[in-house]
């Protein structure tokens, strides 16, 4: 289909674009294209105005300082994927962003398009809500942070108010004996997570330390799998110590806000996802070891 | 015969305008003042049209016109439908181009807006105010055609489109009788839709003065298209031009002549300027035609030692709201006839319900009708081979027809022309080492890993046909095909085919055909289609006709051509023609290949004409028009290994090794190619593809988003290999190649999953087999365990 009209400015810096969004609340911003572009031209949106920010360098490139990664909001996920820095120290981001898509997304798609879209079976708001991630957000009051269970407010929504604009994401680099790893059964069209399962473990000779568990796919925000968590605490990180934690996967998933739909029925997704967290949790407890 | 590139690999002279963006389809095609057109589509699956108001639409920026049915009354006929199927009670609805007073599928065309930007025809659209009054909807052809059902047209009963019928053999009711075994299975070969890569678009060019007509269109099948547009549209035929420029894929989506093919044309001719329509992806998907959609109640006859003594079926077959032009003989001429595979049956006997769905119409898609076959017969032998214990392989073994090299009659009422189905077999299971297979997963099954193997060893009718079969069953045209060869003083040669091929490389292998029977570089050759002001009449590109046919008609012109070239060449050579010789291009006297004439001497010889022997006409041109004696009938043996995760459902294809039979190979890479990319859209069947309507007739798979295409990423790299067996009425021996993996593919991926799944105790999964169909049916069998 075709796009409604619309007005198109680009803005040089991120307080340009929040002065042009707060004279606009209709307006939409526009990074990689790859959540706004189809919207459009399904006509589920009709913004009066795009405001391009994808010529910002400021919003750019992947950096770390004092044991924080901070990525630029306008970085791709083929970036992402192929950061040598955060392969090492945030494995399981690179393997989401790795995952999103086919190549021609990834090489225009951007983490902060991706996050402030907040599609239920996106990959990175489960890998960073994983991570313990924080947004950095920039608005006529100044600059904010949010973590990431109070920036994803629900099915696409998030805590961005219309004159704000997402900056960058910061990840806490991972330390000795801390692995993470992202798994994913996509959709085999949209290539959107069915169930994606985010997991990172600290192990100290052999056991479990601290554990965190996220899923996307299953419901309209990232879930924590907070029973799945607390069970491998303490725990030897054996196959069968993490059998027995992700049985308790589907305690985490409330019956009536599962998502379903022509391809795999809320029922099923909920069946299913302990493999995935499984799989998540063995390779962040290789990555550990 | 050295000089010959028949047989040889060489590359696709289509491919580099193709690869570089400098291919020109019909959208990318502007004449001066080309206005654009939108179709302004039914949301609803069923409603009356109570009234429609387009002032608001007629009066936005750039809008020219706007037209509903009232203004095309009397100057567009319905769609035609062009498959009179014989003896079935065919009931053919009228499919008005502008829907009249009803809509009948999401997608139906209501209005159509012509603006001066494509953007101001779309933007109008959402101006046309249509108060619909929504009735109820049916979807599934069985649901359709039980009583009480919605009714799609008051004047047919049952929403029964038609009841054909195939018998043939013995009395089935006996070979059921007496049996000792039989097994019944229910089969939903779900609706597919076909995603050409390039949707579809007119350009129609109305010459006010003149009364002429040019139209540029995605078509397999341009004179068909001028044909049908002559009588729907009124323009007489000598005065429509038809092109199909650049067509980027079909596979039978761009056989029909759609609805808003006559409505373009309609409103450049109302409106005496060039009017364009392109659809978007979202439109093809709602609106250009789809395919399969049968629901199949089958099954099968055998002896307790395997030996097949009969195969009955009942099928339903959901044909959309209306008829598309080839439509009925989908589901019954091209699948009924084919049941009795590569199998001695000796009684078949198969009722196949034609129904009207509140949904897009239904047509041809790679493979019409064969691949539903094949799969059907090839699950029943895989289903009699768990029920008796015997290897799959060996079943096939018991029941094939043995090798015949001219003809063999099935009871249908087919001759098969040559097959040797046991070697094809014996070449796969040797290429694939499928005792090892066997070995490994058994391994697999003790590690609780599930591995399967699927076997389908299919034949398939194609090189359609004989115009006289086309008569009898009801194909309101002919099914022959035409060449021109005309050689160029230089020895050069231009080629013009009525055949339109749009991706298959008929440009190359057409050249290397001419290359084989008069010596010349492929280079040399030139090759046309796709005009009707340049070409001469043909029947189009599908059902893999087009080598079949069209390229015996360009061997028989070529072989005009060395008639008259050895007439030329011993008058030249001052020697008796019965004394002449050739090869490779060269004219000689026998013994004596030292003083020879080219072909490229006789051609500047016979256009100068300066000394030609008497009664000769100048000039070095042929043209041929070939109606086959009968079809032709490939076949082959394909394998497919897949492991399921039976964690979660998920099938992993892990290797697929196919044999196929297409008798001499005129370009063994073109004909890899064609296997690659049928086998693949098999796969897309049995494991990712679903055309899925909601009960309100609404479609949920309506973009690339919902509708699971087959990915490189999740194929593994196919293993091809062929026996050759001539075709004993061709002249060339070949057979068509263009769906035999479509054909195949299916069935062999479908028989591995249920082969994997055999430990876990699950007989059937509905297609597609995905994750959660494969998850929910291990389940059931291991609750029931």
């Amino acid at each position: 289909m075709y796009a409604p009209q619309f007005d198109y400015h680009r803005a040089d810096s991120v307080s340009q674009a929040v002065q042009l969004l707060g004279r606009d609340p209709d307006a939409k911003l526009l990074a990689g294209g790859h959540s706004l572009i189809p919207i459009l031209k399904l006509r589920l949106a009709a913004p009066s105005a795009v405001i391009d920010i994808g010529r910002i360098d400021a919003l750019k490139g992947i950096t770390e300082s004092d044991g924080t990664l901070r990525i630029g909001a306008l970085t791709t996920h083929t970036e992402i994927a192929s950061s040598d820095l955060l392969r090492a120290k945030a494995a399981g981001l690179s393997e989401a962003a790795g995952v999103i898509g086919d190549p021609a997304v990834r090489n225009r798609g951007t983490i902060g398009g991706n996050v402030a879209h907040a599609d239920p079976a996106s990959d990175l708001p489960a890998v960073l809500s994983c991570l313990g991630a924080s947004f950095v957000i920039e608005g006529p009051g100044g600059i904010r942070s949010e973590t990431a269970s109070r920036f994803f407010q629900g099915l696409m929504t998030t805590s961005l108010r219309d004159d704000e604009v997402l900056t960058a994401v910061e990840v806490p680099a991972a330390g000795d004996g801390e692995g993470s790893a992202y798994v994913k059964f996509a959709h085999p069209a949209s290539r959107y997570a069915v169930v994606g399962a985010a997991a990172k473990v600290t192990a100290r000779d052999g056991s479990c330390t601290q554990a965190s568990v996220t899923l996307s796919g299953l419901m309209p925000t990232p879930v924590r799998a907070l029973a799945v968590e607390h069970a491998l605490v303490g725990k030897p990180l054996t196959e069968s110590g993490l059998s027995e934690a992700c049985s308790l996967t589907s305690d985490c998933l409330p019956d009536d806000e599962v998502l379903g739909d022509v391809f795999a029925s809320a029922e099923y997704r909920k069946s299913v996802a302990a493999v995935w967290v499984r799989r998540a949790l063995a390779a962040a407890a290789a990555r550990a070891a | 015969m050295s000089a010959t590139t028949f047989g040889s690999g060489i590359r696709r002279r289509e491919d580099p305008r193709l690869i570089t963006g400098s291919a020109k389809y019909t959208d990318d095609i502007s004449l001066p003042g080309t206005l654009h057109a939108a179709m302004l589509r039914s949301p609803y699956a069923h409603a009356r049209i109570e009234s429609i108001d387009s002032s608001a639409a007629e009066a936005a920026n750039g809008v020219v016109a706007v037209f509903t049915h009232q203004d095309t009354e009397g100057e567009i006929a319905p769609a035609p439908c062009a498959w009179l199927l014989p003896n079935s009670g065919l009931s053919i609805a009228d499919y008005h181009c502008i829907a009249k007073d009803a809509v009948r599928y999401v997608g139906d065309i209501v209005a159509v807006v012509v603006a001066e930007t494509r953007s101001q025809a779309y933007d109008a659209l959402d101006l046309i105010e249509v108060d619909y009054e929504p009735l109820d909807a049916v979807v599934a052809p069985k649901q359709a055609a039980t009583d009480g059902a919605p009714q799609l047209h008051a004047e047919i009963e049952g929403n029964q489109a038609f009841h054909w019928t195939v018998t043939g053999g013995g009395d089935i009711d006996e070979a059921f009788a007496g049996a000792d075994i039989v097994l019944k299975e229910t089969i939903v070969q779900q609706r597919l839709i076909p995603n050409a890569m390039e949707p579809r678009a007119a350009l129609a060019s109305y010459t006010t003065a003149t009364g002429e007509l040019t139209l540029w269109n995605t078509t397999q099948n341009p004179h068909i298209v001028r044909f049908l547009c002559s009588l729907v549209n009124g323009i007489p035929e000598d005065r429509l031009r038809v092109i199909a420029p650049e067509v980027g894929g079909g596979f039978g989506s761009k056989i029909a002549v759609y609805p808003a093919d006559f409505i373009t044309v309609f409103c450049s001719k109302k409106l005496g300027a060039p009017v364009k329509w392109a659809e978007s992806r979202s439109e093809n998907y709602q609106a250009t035609t789809h395919g399969r959609d049968h629901v199949q109640e089958i099954e099968v006859a055998a002896t307790k030692d395997g030996k097949i003594v009969g195969l009955r079926a009942t099928v339903w077959a959901g044909m959309g709201a209306y008829l598309s032009t080839a439509a009925p003989g989908i589901p019954t001429i091209l699948h009924g006839l084919m049941l009795s595979g590569v199998y001695d049956i000796p009684a078949i006997h198969e009722d196949v319900y034609g129904i009207y769905t509140n949904t897009t119409p239904v047509e041809a898609y790679r493979g019409a009708g064969r691949p539903e076959a094949t799969f059907m017969v090839e699950r029943l032998v895989d289903l009699l081979a768990a029920e008796i214990g015997l290897d799959p392989a060996d079943v096939r073994r018991r029941n094939f027809i043995p090798r015949f090299d001219d003809g063999h009659d099935v009871v249908t009422g087919l001759t098969y022309d040559s097959g040797d189905y046991d070697a094809a077999l014996t070449k796969l299971l040797n290429k694939a080492g499928y005792e090892g297979l066997r070995a490994e997963q058994a391994a697999a099954r003790d590690g609780g890993r599930y591995i399967g193997l699927g076997l389908s060893t299919y034949v398939e009718i194609c090189g359609l046909g004989p115009s006289q079969v086309a008569g009898a069953i009801g194909f309101q045209g002919g099914l022959w095909e035409s060449a021109i060869l005309r050689f160029h003083p230089s020895g050069k040669v231009q080629v013009m085919i009525g055949a339109s091929p749009h991706g298959q490389g008929e440009e190359t292998t057409f050249a290397q055909i001419v290359a084989g029977e008069l010596g010349v570089s492929p280079d040399d050759v030139k090759v046309i289609h796709g005009d009707t002001d340049k070409t001469p009449m043909g029947w189009g590109t599908y059902g893999s006709r087009t080598t079949a046919v069209g390229g015996a008609a360009l061997a028989l012109a070529a072989r005009k051509i060395r008639e008259k070239a050895t007439i030329i060449a011993a008058h030249l050579l001052e020697a008796s023609v019965d004394d002449m010789d050739y090869e490779d291009g060269k004219f000689f006297v026998k013994g004596a290949p030292g003083e020879a004439k080219t072909i490229q001497d006789i051609a500047l010889m016979a256009n100068v004409a300066w000394d030609l022997p008497e009664g000769v006409e100048a000039g070095l041109e042929a043209t041929s028009f070939y109606d086959p004696p009968n079809f032709v009938f490939p076949y082959g043996a394909h394998l497919a290994v897949v492991e399921v995760d039976a964690e979660t459902g998920q099938v992993t294809l892990k290797r697929y090794v196919a044999v196929d039979d297409c008798g001499p190979q005129i370009n063994p890479v073109i004909v890899e190619g064609q296997v690659h990319g049928g086998i693949v859209q098999g796969v897309g069947q049995a494991l990712w593809e679903e055309g899925v309507y909601d009960e309100d007739g609404q479609l949920l798979t309506g973009s690339m988003l919902d509708y699971a295409l087959p990915r490189a990423d999740t194929l593994p790299d196919i293993e091809v290999h062929s026996t050759v067996t001539p075709s004993p009425h061709h002249p060339l021996g070949v057979k068509g190649i263009g769906e035999a993996g479509t054909i195949a593919s299916t069935a062999a991926v479908y028989n591995a999953v249920i082969d994997a799944l055999q430990p876990l105790g699950v007989k059937g999964v509905n297609m597609p087999l995905t994750p959660e169909r494969v998850w929910r049916a291990i389940q059931d069998a291991q609750g029931r365990n």
